[in-house]
């Protein structure tokens, strides 16, 4: 087993163990602190496909900005722990078995769709060499200097947006 | 690169795009719901960018900056939306938000 496999491995299983102590916390703040430790690994699984850039935006505005965003949502509404239902006899045997089965099922139609790649691609294997910034940004805003664009009004549409909702009445 | 087979990283995607439903599905606390669907985004960005490198092309990796940005403005407004029900409902619980069931 090669070094990044291994290294693979170990971030997913930071991965999923982050994503399930998200669903299985009772306080909302462990599940934000867990959906940090979630992005920071993808951002260790993006540096290993070699899209450096792509991995310092993640930390920078993921785990950075919305995360804080959130943490700083759940210690303004004093969010206590979660309530929880009575479980009905239904969901107790069937939940499970139907989230298994959700998770593999997608899972099995992602793997098939690694092979349904054009045959010079069906080795599976990543590409090599890491992205170059330069070539992203040219790709960036020269073929998609338009959608940038209009990217620009959504977030000004957001910002007033969140701004008018939240805003206490006179 | 470095040998690791695309498959891995689309299999991972989609274990964490199927955690992020069961939370979605399963969680009471309107935060943590969105937190679940701040997860399924960035599974779908993983699938995304190994789908770039395996291909050599730089078309999901734009898309995931448009992800990214969608997700920021998402995260904006539904906070404030969440900031606003907790005013109005001094409670956090999804179930006390029901006015849409007739």
């Amino acid at each position: 087993m090669t070094l990044p496999i291994l290294l693979f491995f170990v971030f997913a299983g930071i991965a999923v163990g982050g994503a399930l102590s998200l669903i299985f916390a009772r306080e909302p703040i462990h599940s934000a602190l867990a959906l940090i430790l979630v992005m920071v690994a993808l951002a260790v699984l993006y540096l290993l496909m070699g899209a450096g850039f792509i991995s310092a935006v993640q930390i920078i505005v993921y785990a950075g900005a919305i995360m804080v965003l959130f943490v700083f949502v759940i210690m303004l509404l004093n969010a206590g722990v979660e309530n929880r239902t009575q479980h009905s006899i239904m969901a107790r045997w069937l939940g499970i078995p139907l989230a298994v089965f959700l998770i593999g099922d997608l899972a099995y139609w992602m793997a098939r769709g690694a092979h349904a790649l054009p045959l010079a691609e069906r080795s599976g294997s990543l590409a090599a060499g890491p992205v170059s910034t330069q070539d992203l940004s040219l790709h960036l805003f020269q073929s998609y200097l338009f959608p940038f664009e209009i990217t620009s009004i959504l977030i000004l549409i957001a910002v007033l947006g969140a701004v008018v909702l939240a805003r206490r009445e006179p | 690169m470095n040998g690791i087979p695309l498959s891995y990283f689309l299999v991972l995607s989609a274990i964490l795009f199927g955690l992020g439903v069961l939370g979605f599905i399963f969680k009471r606390n309107i935060i943590t719901i969105f937190m679940c669907i701040e997860l399924m985004l960035n599974a779908v960005n993983l699938a995304f960018i190994a789908f770039s490198r395996a291909l050599g092309q730089f078309d999901g990796l734009v898309f995931v900056f448009f992800v990214i940005v969608v997700a920021a403005a998402e995260a904006a407004v539904g906070l404030a939306i969440v900031l606003l029900i907790s005013r109005n409902r001094r409670s956090l619980n999804i179930e006390n938000v029901d006015e849409m069931k007739s």
